[in-house]
């Protein structure tokens, strides 16, 4: 299943990008409307880009009564993303999705960089959110920590029934000609290419640790991209970063997801499913050699 | 929201600017003061422009090389290919008794596009340096200053005002023509409403200058 990263995507002023994916992720909502943070909120590095836009949102009254009806007859299951400070701002939320037919799944965001980190533990949030919702949850981890893995498993105990990996990673950006801060709030979260490495990690090593089911994201620019995270044991596969160059990427990532299996000779990308843990093959490694020299 | 894969046609440098025409494909040259994302080659975002002026068959599109981003499409050769998005965002109205156009260096941008749209109005340009203010030959009916001149000294009144350039200028031009049309600029990820990177304040509230904007009424 191919979705978008949330906050990289605005289904109700580009409907046709949303349509063009398995599942839309809104950007984070939280209990309270939210401006967001100062401008500048966001700056292209050699390798990636960060941003701090700092959850800006309607508040989960006007969501629900503003946003969420015209979710809902987009045409694709739609995930909201869930934000808050403190464990009870998310069970909140969680709560009040609850009856809403609109809402396939919820993702609870406990890895924002640009806000001030929820004091409790990723766990903590998730158990608190599991009574107050029948929804499918996802717990939407930070690569930022010693043990992600430890994180993933404490996730499952508190009753998440998927990861979602990674959010971005705190960075910060000098300007060349004042070597101050170029972003407003000073640092943000770095996205893109720079990102698919510690991505990878991350599946990898939750794979390993959790029986969860993954939806990977970080710096995925191409089908290839995609396929390697899959490899690495994401059953799906979010856009971020890429949407913002590419309105078209759904569609093209797809095509080349498709291809770049064919060529690796797998029926479908599904069967590419976690083969990153399994010993080399003879046919990966001659590609290995072919894309190395 | 259409993109396509477009040819540079031609590149020519008028002072620090460099005017870039592209092969319009099947992209809609928009009104003036909308903008399109230029694929900036090397480079992970694109760069957002207003349409500068639309010769048959192409867009132009005037660029100050003032970061990576601009530089690379200021180096693009023609025949090289690069994604163009657009036309997005709010242009300008045109609906107007008395126009007059305002801009500012690179600001004159939509000038020449937005000129041809109302029957060549008169126009005055401020610029930074004459080097600077060689782009004044894009703009029909132009009058002319350079810094230490300000533009808004030029600015007569009972005019319908519409203006781009830096943001001091826009602040300015407010002051002295409250019911101006001002296109601004804001660091733009995406140009469609997806990266919430461009908010500006609006009516007291943060909001995305490419859904809202780029043009505003002052008031």
């Amino acid at each position: 299943m191919l979705l978008n990263a949330s906050g990289c995507l605005d289904a109700l002023t580009a409907p046709d990008v949303a349509r063009a994916l398995d599942a839309f992720v809104t950007k984070t909502v939280t209990p309270l409307p939210r401006d967001g943070n100062t401008p500048v909120r966001i700056a292209e590095t050699d390798v990636g880009m960060l941003n701090s836009i700092g959850l800006a949102n309607p508040g989960i009254d006007r969501f629900v009564t503003r946003n969420l009806p015209p979710l809902g007859e987009l045409g694709v299951p739609v995930w909201v993303s869930v934000g808050g400070f403190e464990t009870d701002d998310y069970a909140e939320i969680c709560s009040r999705l609850d009856d809403h037919a609109e809402v396939s799944a919820i993702e609870l965001n406990v890895s924002c960089p640009n806000v001030e980190a929820p004091a409790e533990s990723a766990a903590q949030i998730v158990a608190a959110s599991r009574l107050a919702t029948r929804k499918p949850l996802w717990a939407k981890l930070s690569p930022a920590v010693p043990d992600i893995a430890e994180v993933a498993r404490a996730a499952q105990a508190a009753g998440a029934d998927g990861i979602s990996l990674v959010n971005t990673i705190r960075g910060l950006k000098l300007s060349a000609r004042t070597l101050r801060p170029v972003l407003g709030p000073g640092q943000g979260g770095l996205s893109g290419p720079a990102l698919k490495p510690i991505a990878l990690a991350a599946v990898a090593n939750c794979y390993r640790a959790t029986q969860l089911p993954i939806v990977g994201m970080g710096g995925v620019q191409s089908g290839l991209d995609a396929l390697e995270l899959i490899a690495a044991g994401a059953r799906h596969v979010a856009l971020g970063t890429v949407l913002f160059a590419d309105p078209d990427a759904p569609a093209r990532v797809r095509a080349e997801l498709h291809a770049a299996a064919a060529e690796r000779g797998w029926r479908a990308y599904e069967d590419a499913y976690a083969v990153a843990h399994e010993e080399a093959l003879s046919v990966g490694t001659t590609l290995d050699h072919k894309s190395s020299v | 929201m259409r993109r396509e894969r477009l040819k540079a046609v031609a590149r020519e440098e008028i002072g620090p600017y460099t005017l870039l025409r592209v092969e319009r494909g099947g992209l809609d040259p928009g009104a003036p003061g909308q903008f399109f994302m230029l694929e900036a080659p090397g480079r992970l975002l694109p760069r957002p422009m207003s349409l500068c002026f639309a010769p048959r068959g192409e867009l132009a599109f005037l660029i100050d090389p003032i970061g990576p981003g601009t530089r690379a499409i200021c180096t693009l050769e023609p025949g090289d290919e690069l994604q163009v998005l657009g036309p997005l965002g709010n242009g300008f109205r045109l609906e107007l008794g008395r126009p007059l156009l305002v801009g500012g260096g690179i600001g004159i941008a939509p000038l020449p596009y937005l000129s041809e749209a109302l029957g060549r109005p008169p126009a005055v340009l401020g610029f930074r340096s004459d080097w600077h203010a060689q782009a004044a030959e894009l703009v029909p009916n132009a009058q002319t200053c350079v810094e230490p001149t300000l533009v808004t000294q030029l600015i007569p009144d009972g005019m319908d005002v519409l203006a781009c350039g830096p943001e001091p200028m826009l602040e300015a031009v407010r002051a002295v023509s409250p019911d101006a049309q001002l296109a601004w600029e804001a660091p733009m990820a995406c140009g469609y409403g997806a990266c919430y990177g461009c908010a500006v304040e609006i009516g007291g509230e943060l909001k995305r200058l490419c859904v809202e904007g780029p043009v505003l009424c002052a008031a």
